[in-house]
């Protein structure tokens, strides 16, 4: 087990061309499941092809446990790789496709057979798989064997890219749930590559968001669906999307569909430092809270008895999800289009008007331009 | 409700006939073309084989005799003058296969699973060698030939065998090392699997298929050639095809010699294309299927 540091790393394919990796610092903890997750062309897949030894460093440098791997050959990194398509050999058992790396470094044949039946037995793969060819297995099964031929090898870190990809949904989510137990159970620092952010959300002990080749932020789950650092965060994690919107500024606020959305103070003086005009406003879906007929009979118009804001707006699309469902709704006065999440048996129907309640503390507000987080 | 049913369950069904008697007669007529294109492709060699065990006077003929007494004798004649010509033949091809072989694996290497810089240009150049008319070439080749002593010696259809099949091959093998993925690759390098063991264990499993189709189609090319060995060679090395033109007697009848000669010199392509099949099959249909 080994702690793993970027350090700048870089990587650029092509003269001229911007950096597929742009020198990324990340420190990944002894032991954690960091996992890099972004859109394609992020540099996430590039990111862990650089610490697998795959891709050469233009700039910067790795470590792992301390050691600059940088000009290191990948096979003595002591890290072990799990393939999107598997990467499993054709011609080999199943048996034979896990012991090769130990072939490899001449461990004996009983210590080998041993190593693999006992990786065997975690992923509960049937002993009598071992002598299968890969052709012969389901899907799932070479996603398994795919596992044990990194498990067999104990390395000091486990890389994965989008281990999870060519496997159907319903054994997505529960592959998903297994290796994220396995690696609880086993402790070996894992560094995995996801473009789905409900994988990256429920897999990792802290995330790595990367675009364009840059790190966005880096931070437990929770705290980047909190507090996302920019807008580029916040709209990536989270389904749905939060919902993003040009807002004008005005005084206590900002402008959105006929309402004005009350911002707190820290906000309103990062604007007026930036000397900005408007602004983007960052609502999540489940922030905005459907006024239902009693409320808002009692409450009146304009929502003046809270601190909260009502925005407005006609449904255009129902999404039933069972429990919740979703709403998309066009706002008063030009406001743009949103998306709410509401309790599913209640949900209005297209066409209707509706009303949303927000409170300022659950709106963000991001810089129009770089797309910063504008806080206190 | 029910009268609409009524009347629509007729025509459906009518026309689910329809459409199936006009797959079914679809069907049939790909069936009969095959057959006819097979066929055609398959009765001048019937023709050779049965016109092989005719006596001389039955082989000529018209219209063709069917009805005939079968004789060895023509294949007597054959086997009692062809040992020197079958040798020569035997060793050219195998040699110059195994020499392309050699030769295109490592090539191919080169341009498909590491490419070396400039490899469109290589494998340009590797092709363009075959534009050139061997008519072009074979003045400077018999002096080259000549000057180096192996004017009528085996050597000689040895290296312009393998000359001759060597961009074909490394065409070939290429593609074949195409089709083993690249993650595959990678996962050896991680597993610690040095240039030989990846070449043994990983690359060769896949391609192999393929390298014995590209070898089999090397036979066949260097069993068949003539044009280089009837300029270059004269006993010490004569082949096949060249015995073939030497049962065409200066005058008399020689159809049925001729046939048994040339049903003999099949044989040994069709045996190796028949043990090959298997891998023929996968080979050629390589990347056909994923």
């Amino acid at each position: 087990m080994a702690a793993v540091n970027y350090v700048a790393a870089s990587r650029v394919y092509a003269k001229g061309a911007p950096p597929a990796v742009d020198a990324l610092d990340l420190d990944i903890k002894d032991g954690e499941f960091m996992v890099l997750v972004g859109p394609s062309g992020s540099g996430k897949t590039t990111a862990l092809r650089m610490l697998a030894g795959l891709e050469p460093l233009d700039g910067g440098r790795i470590e792992i446990a301390g050691r600059d791997v940088s000009d290191v050959q990948p096979k003595d990194r002591d890290i072990a790789m799990v393939f999107q398509n598997y990467a499993l050999y054709p011609s080999k058992t199943v048996a034979e496709n896990m012991g090769f790396a130990l072939k490899m470094q001449h461990v004996p044949r009983d210590e080998r057979a041993r190593r693999v039946r006992e990786a065997a037995r975690l992923l509960e793969l049937d002993d009598k798989l071992l002598d299968r060819k890969p052709k012969a297995l389901s899907g799932g099964q070479r996603q398994r064997v795919a596992m044990g031929r990194a498990i067999v090898r104990e390395p000091q870190v486990f890389l994965m890219d989008e281990p999870l990809s060519n496997l159907d949904a319903k054994l997505r989510v529960q592959t998903r749930s297994q290796i994220a137990e396995l690696q609880r159970r086993l402790g070996i620092t894992t560094v995995y590559v996801t473009h789905d952010q409900v994988e990256a959300m429920t897999m990792g002990h802290r995330v790595a968001v990367l675009a364009d080749g840059k790190l966005q932020q880096c931070a437990s789950p929770r705290e980047l669906y909190d507090n996302p650092v920019n807008q580029f965060v916040a709209g990536f994690i989270g389904s749905p999307a939060m919902n993003l919107q040009t807002a004008t500024l005005t005084d206590g606020g900002a402008r959105l569909g006929g309402t004005v959305i009350p911002l707190a103070a820290g906000v309103r003086t990062a604007a007026a430092r930036d000397k900005l005009s408007e602004l983007v406003i960052g609502i999540r879906p489940e922030h905005m809270h459907l006024a239902d007929a009693a409320a808002r009979s009692a409450d009146g118009f304009g929502g003046s008895g809270t601190d909260g804001a009502e925005l407005t707006g006609e449904v255009l699309l129902v999404e039933e999800l069972g429990a919740d469902a979703l709403l998309h709704v066009r706002l008063a006065d030009g406001g743009g289009s949103v998306v709410t999440r509401t309790e599913g048996r209640k949900a209005p129907v297209p066409g209707q008007q509706v009303r949303f309640r927000v409170q300022p503390a659950d709106v963000f507000a991001f810089h129009p331009v770089t797309g910063a987080r504008l806080a206190g | 409700m029910t009268a609409i049913t009524a009347t629509q369950a007729p025509s459906r069904t009518s026309r689910f006939a329809k459409n199936r008697a006009r797959e079914l007669t679809g069907k049939t007529g790909w069936t009969v073309l095959g057959w006819v294109v097979g066929i055609a492709f398959f009765l001048p060699v019937l023709w050779m084989v049965i016109t092989a065990f005719k006596p001389e006077s039955a082989a000529e003929t018209w219209p063709p005799q069917f009805v005939f007494k079968p004789t060895l004798a023509q294949f007597r004649l054959v086997f009692s003058g062809m040992g020197p010509f079958l040798e020569h033949s035997a060793i050219a091809t195998v040699g110059s296969t195994i020499l392309v072989l050699l030769l295109a694996i490592p090539a191919a290497y080169a341009l498909a699973i590491r490419p070396v810089k400039h490899w469109r240009d290589g494998l340009f150049f590797f092709i363009s060698t075959k534009m050139l008319p061997i008519v072009a070439a074979i003045g400077p080749l018999y002096v080259i030939a000549l000057k180096t002593h192996l004017l009528d010696s085996i050597w000689v259809l040895i290296i312009l065998y393998a000359a001759m099949n060597l961009p074909l091959a490394i065409w070939m093998i290429r593609s074949f090392m195409l089709e083993v993925p690249t993650e595959m690759l990678e996962a050896a390098r991680l597993d610690g699997a040095g240039r030989i063991r990846e070449m043994s264990e990983v690359i060769m499993p896949v391609v192999v298929p393929g390298i014995v189709s590209t070898a089999l189609i090397c036979v066949i090319f260097a069993w068949n050639e003539l044009f280089l060995a009837i300029n270059l060679t004269v006993t010490n090395a004569a082949t096949m095809p060249m015995f073939l033109i030497s049962s065409v007697p200066q005058e008399g009848l020689y159809i049925a010699h001729l046939s048994a000669a040339a049903t003999v010199a099949s044989v040994p392509v069709i045996i190796v294309g028949w043990i090959a099949q298997r891998s023929l099959v996968r080979g050629l249909s390589m990347g056909a299927i994923k």
